[in-house]
């Protein structure tokens, strides 16, 4: 995994809630059996027609706006578990989505993948949305090892919360797995003492 | 508070901790991995970048249903894409030893109605699987949650997910349901009142005396979409009903096992005294048939209420989504539903497919037939609903009162397949997602109960269905 550690750049404004995994990849580009090329159709539906023209009221059609930082509305990321939300957002090129609050799966997938998703308070949401449509050059530092997002230039900043381990998986380009796979004892230890593997061992014998 | 006491999922949860990082989270045994083609495929690519295999391969069951065709199994997939991620995820199960329950397999269907209906998903379990509506599980007493594809290559190169525990919330629905309601209204209810998100970063558990009454195949529906209000998952202590819906199936325990299993399942329950960091109560006697009208599955109503204008929204900051979503819908605030036109019903997906759906609907379209302008599609969750239903002679009864039954699969849930909803179309659904496109692009859903569904396939509008109950 790529390492974060601090980025700053201008920012793309989203300020839509509830912006579900189907708004961000629907459904019919599912059928890719590598984790490229989705940036392509993130936002799919919104930012093109049925003639696949690009629609101009479409904040990723403005060029007026771009950065890698996306800035979304509430309840960002919610639906479906699909990774591939992750996977296009990051594709596109943004590195940060800032938001007031994220569906849980959408943040871990996010995790797994390098992008940060920090989660800001309301009011700090509304004040970077404000900053950034007053003045599209508008620079956002996002801070990871600070847990910091300021507005440049202006010393208006708040602090975010994240686990601290996965703080230092994204500092390292460390992932889950690389942990996991040295606790192979502590695993085979526990499946000796499981209630379910207990239950079905007589099944798989037979199965077997 | 006395710590001694545990609510269901504190039970389960700590029955499967391997071990727990300090400031980090809980490093959590899955006992079963159930994966599908679609988000599979880049997880087994990950795994031979790092040229390791399946942990334990016994511990993954595969089957074939977001992206496969609901029409003419036998044949190869006509779709070039679909085609090669179905074939896909046979050359992998192979490769990686791992069973696989493919198209034209007796146990193929979709994945949250085969696991429970082949006796794989059991009390006290841990399953994951990349899909959000894993939940599904819950219904057996289980803690089960959606993932995504990184986090399905952990689960197989280890068997361990990272996890940090959520907070805990009950909800109680207590009294009886009138009649013509069914489970789907209690779970969509639930979601008006509580908003989309918020059950987020929490594991709910469904109790009370209605929830009690549910046969599984209901509560299941309801576990089903605990996601649509956030939650990590939901799920419901297992009873005698969970025990005798278990008993004699495929893979469930059997004999003197079956005896210490219950024995055991017993056990899983909240405590007395126990606490949850939320919880809510609602009156059985409060819930009828429900509908949503916007594009999230929050927004529902009553089907006899107006949609709410924006005067009645609790947050000035959700105006504008408010007005989009009317917009894409083709509603005006204050409206009402009843009556409103509709040409296309769907009945299935992981929500509603089960044979109990099946019944209800037959039985309720038994002598009569769909209006003209109605395209009905029913799709079966699994071979084995569908088997059962053709043996009970549903799907006669289906077929004479003008709907499609088909074969099983995700189908017009998410649109994957060729089966979607026209642009600008309304679709009646039993699914459990109205965003916008989620049934093809422009396509306007409104979830219902399989019984509003049927009534509505009926009459060619939306409907009450107690009036034709009653009637």
């Amino acid at each position: 995994m790529e390492k974060f550690v601090k980025i700053t750049s201008t920012a793309v404004p989203l300020p839509i809630e509830d912006i579900d995994t189907d708004q961000i990849i629907p459904a019919r580009f599912l059928k890719a059996t590598t984790r490229d090329g989705f940036g392509d159709n993130l936002f799919r539906d919104w930012r093109y027609d049925n003639q696949n023209n690009p629609k101009s009221d479409f904040i990723l059609n403005n060029p007026n706006f771009s950065g890698q930082v996306l800035v979304a509305g509430k309840n960002f990321g919610c639906g479906s578990s699909r990774e591939h939300a992750a996977w296009a957002i990051a594709d596109y090129g943004f590195k940060v989505v800032i938001s007031s609050f994220f569906a849980d799966i959408f943040k871990g997938n996010a995790l797994n993948n390098g992008l940060l998703p920090v989660q800001v308070t309301e009011s700090f949401l509304a004040t970077v949305f404000e900053h950034i449509f007053a003045d599209k050059n508008t620079q956002l530092e996002v801070d990871l090892e600070a847990q910091t997002v300021t507005i440049a230039g202006t010393g208006i900043s708040e602090k975010f919360d994240i686990n601290q381990y996965k703080k230092t998986c994204l500092i390292n380009g460390y992932d889950d797995i690389d942990y996991l796979l040295n606790l192979r004892e502590k695993i085979e230890a526990y499946e000796k003492t499981s209630k379910y593997l207990n239950l079905v061992s007589q099944d798989q014998e037979v199965e077997a | 508070m006395t710590s001694d006491k545990k609510t269901l999922f504190q039970k389960i949860w700590d029955a499967h901790v391997v071990t727990s990082i300090e400031e980090g989270p809980d490093v959590l045994y899955i006992d079963k991995h159930l994966i599908h083609e679609v988000t599979s495929p880049q997880a087994f690519a990950g795994l031979e970048k790092r040229g390791i295999g399946v942990f334990r391969p016994q511990n993954v069951l595969a089957t074939a249903d977001h992206n496969v065709p609901t029409k003419d199994q036998h044949l190869p997939i006509a779709e070039p894409l679909s085609r090669f991620q179905v074939d896909k995820l046979t050359e992998n199960c192979k490769k990686f030893g791992i069973e696989l329950y493919g198209l034209g397999h007796p146990f193929q269907g979709i994945v949250h109605v085969i696991g429970p209906e082949l006796g794989v998903t059991l009390p006290g379990m841990t399953i994951v699987c990349g899909d959000s509506h894993t939940s599904t599980h819950g219904a057996f007493g289980t803690i089960a949650f959606g993932i995504g594809t990184s986090e399905v290559e952990q689960v197989m190169a280890t068997q361990c997910l990272m996890q940090s525990k959520p907070k805990t919330m009950r909800i109680n629905i207590e009294g009886e349901l009138a009649n013509g309601v069914l489970s789907k209204d209690i779970i969509l209810y639930i979601i008006s009142k509580i908003s989309m998100g918020g059950a987020t970063g929490y594991f709910v558990e469904y109790a009370g005396s209605a929830i009690r009454s549910l046969s599984m195949e209901a509560r299941m529906t309801i576990c089903n979409m605990s996601i649509e209000m956030g939650a990590r998952g939901g799920l419901i202590a297992p009873d005698d009903i969970t025990f005798d819906y278990i008993k004699g199936r495929e893979f469930a325990p059997k004999g003197e096992k079956f005896e210490e299993a219950v024995a055991y399942w017993r056990t899983l329950f909240t405590d007395e005294g126990a606490t949850f960091d939320v919880e809510y109560t609602y009156d059985a006697a409060d819930i009828t048939p429900m509908i949503t009208y916007g594009t999230n599955p929050g927004m529902g109503i009553k089907i006899t209420e107006h949609i709410p204008t924006v005067a009645d929204l609790k947050e000035e900051s959700g105006k504008a989504s408010f007005e989009k979503s009317l917009a894409y819908m083709g509603f005006n605030a204050g409206d009402t539903l009843i009556d409103k036109p509709v040409n296309y019903v769907f009945i299935g997906s992981c929500t509603n497919s089960r044979i109990e759906d099946l019944r209800l609907v037959a039985d309720f379209v038994k002598g009569k037939h769909k209006a003209p302008n109605v395209n009905a599609m029913i799709v079966p969750g699994s071979k084995q609903v569908e088997n059962q239903a053709k043996a009970e002679g549903l799907d006669v009864i289906l077929k004479e009162a003008g709907f499609e039954l088909r074969e099983p699969g995700c189908s017009a849930c998410l649109g994957m397949n060729e089966d979607k909803v026209p642009k600008g179309e309304y679709c009646v659904s039993t699914s459990n997602r109205n965003f916008e496109g989620r049934q093809g692009p422009g396509a306007r859903t409104m979830l219902v109960s399989p019984l509003t569904a049927a009534a509505t396939a009926i009459t060619g509008k939306i409907t009450d269905v107690r009036e034709l109950l009653n009637a």
